[in-house]
């Protein structure tokens, strides 16, 4: 029982953390707090609007009080992306999430992240870079020219969405920060932030990750003009369910690649050791492609639940696509590649 | 205070009302979105707890009846076992109508492939067939066969928490601790469970000394 787990990006030895660089936490809790105590008093100035009494306020306590204010982005649309499929509505997108940092039932991260702070943020993009670089809330959405792409997500689990995000390619932001021909891999990790995220606080609210979250893609992954990163969807800004203020969107693999709240990328030279394949290597894969014929060992990848319009019985089930209906723009960077043993 | 018969029919509508009300919740929660956008996941769990739960619950009765001298507790075991297989054809009709899509052919090989489902199911034709003898004419025709039959709810305290712990991804916690419960419920009888195993064992032996198998070392 005692195997030993990686928790998030282990590239920093000892005698390179610099202390000078680092804030003191009192400051930057004291920091957060003030913001805090600003988001709320603004939000309570909107209290008065919202006094309809219903019958089932037994059960809405504290949750429509404060709702994570999310503001309209400008972009272009990417027609390269055109989606037959409908899209899920928004309302759906953003009550129907698994972001275990902040519970693990499927409606907890919108009814804990509300209060979730994503202004001050940084994004740090090390490692195997020419110019490490650190990005901060406003160049989340102010340093590329932001597009928007459909994309199908297609969980784990077996269940499936379309979601309209807003953001720019993966590459964009690398070729930022130059990739230096060492570099064969892409780690990427979420927030530590135990204060904020019950999750990463209990093991039990958590779910029993090794937190902080770790993903991680090949370079060629990457790099492939589908890997994106999203700062909002619908149009606005991220809601923190949904992984404010930043988050990847890799459409061919199964959800849990597509990591929330980054708040670092560093390239790497080896095969990063990520979160739920360390926590279950026999049932989630590093590549984690969408596959159809190989099942998860408890349930069956063969079909899929489309979350859509309407009410609880209108969902439709769904053949599942190789590489999530991506094949045409992924499935040569796997062709060396056994998916059945490298799934 | 010593339960007589007439607080029999109070403590029935009490059980009544505390298995019924957590339906009445969820139909609530769902309906004003409280149980997320896709409700799906929440409604399967939640009837599955609610099997769980009152199958703790139907095993607490009998060690609670012994220790407080309240013989006639025993007489609610039978509503309350009842609620364990209601509860579980809430959770099958939920994985079947609302994950699956009436899709009876990924039902049938997700039965046949998935060790955890079989051991639910395997759950669930036990409370069928416990349902089923429940009622008093069939149980006095069965006679002593009934208790017998009766006896896999021992079984099914088992069963039960480990498809729990099979199901989850990651969150075993909660799992765990329920097959701790079971079995701590289930050590609260080992005088009359170890009776039952070795009837079973007597019964398998004479057949077993007819074929001597000489094992070397």
């Amino acid at each position: 029982m005692t195997k030993k787990y990686n928790q998030g990006l282990t590239t920093q030895t000892p005698w390179q953390s610099k202390d000078h660089q680092v804030t003191p936490e009192a400051i930057f809790n004291q920091r957060r707090t003030l913001i805090k105590a600003l988001g709320f008093g603004a939000l309570s100035a909107g209290f008065g609007s919202s006094a309809q009494a219903g019958v089932f306020d037994l059960f809405s306590d504290k949750k429509e009080l404060k709702t994570f204010v999310t503001t309209p982005l400008s972009f272009s649309t990417n027609s390269s992306y055109p989606l037959t499929d409908a899209a899920t509505p928004l309302k759906k997108v953003i009550s129907h999430n698994n972001f275990y940092e902040f519970g693990t039932a499927k409606n907890d991260p919108a009814a804990n992240a509300q209060g979730f702070i994503v202004d001050p943020w940084q994004l740090v993009i090390d490692g195997e870079v020419e110019r490490p670089i650190t990005l901060d809330y406003d160049d989340l959405t102010q340093l590329f020219a932001l597009e928007e792409r459909t994309y199908r997500l297609r969980c784990v689990e077996a269940w499936s969405m379309v979601v309209p995000w807003t953001g720019f390619s993966l590459a964009s932001l690398l070729k930022k920060a130059g990739v230096k021909s060492s570099a064969t891999h892409v780690a990427f990790e979420t927030l530590y932030d135990p204060q904020q995220m019950p999750g990463q606080k209990s093991r039990r609210v958590g779910g029993g990750i090794h937190y902080p979250y770790v993903e991680g893609l090949t370079i060629d992954e990457a790099m492939n003009e589908l890997s994106f990163m999203a700062v909002g969807l619908y149009g606005k800004t991220l809601p923190p369910q949904n992984g404010a203020p930043i988050r990847l969107v890799v459409p061919w693999k199964y959800g849990f690649k597509s990591i929330k709240s980054i708040t670092r990328i560093t390239l790497t030279r080896s095969q990063p050791k990520t979160s739920w394949n360390q926590l279950a290597p026999g049932e989630y894969g590093f590549y984690a492609n969408v596959n159809p014929a190989v099942d998860h060992p408890r349930w069956s990848q063969a079909s899929e639940r489309r979350i859509g319009e309407g009410g609880l019985f209108s969902a439709k089930r769904i053949a599942t696509q190789p590489f999530n209906g991506y094949g045409e723009q992924v499935a040569s960077l796997y062709k060396d590649l056994d998916l059945t043993r490298h799934f | 205070m010593r339960l007589m018969t007439k607080h029999l029919v109070w403590l029935k509508l009490l059980f009544h009302t505390l298995a019924l009300s957590p339906i009445i919740i969820l139909i609530m929660l769902v309906l004003s979105e409280q149980a997320g956008g896709d409700p799906v996941e929440y409604i399967i769990h939640y009837t599955g707890m609610g099997a769980l739960n009152s199958l703790a619950a139907v095993l607490l009765i009998s060690p609670i009846a012994k220790y407080f001298k309240q013989g006639l507790l025993m007489q609610t075991r039978r509503l309350i076992g009842l609620y364990v297989f209601a509860y579980a054809t809430l959770h099958l009709m939920a994985f079947i109508s609302l994950d699956l899509l009436f899709e009876w052919g990924l039902f049938i090989e997700e039965v046949i492939k998935r060790p955890y489902i079989i051991v639910g199911a395997v759950s669930f034709i036990i409370l069928g067939l416990l349902a089923i003898t429940s009622l008093s004419a069939i149980r006095r025709k069965m006679a002593r066969r009934w208790q017998q039959l009766h006896n896999l709810i021992y079984l099914v305290a088992l069963l039960v928490p480990i498809h729990f712990y099979w199901s989850v991804k990651s969150e075993i916690i909660e799992p765990a601790i329920y097959i701790a419960l079971m079995i701590g419920l289930l050590a609260l009888r080992k005088s009359s469970l170890t009776k039952i195993i070795n009837g079973l064992s007597l019964a398998i032996k004479p057949s077993s000394a007819r074929q001597p198998c000489v094992k070397k070392t």
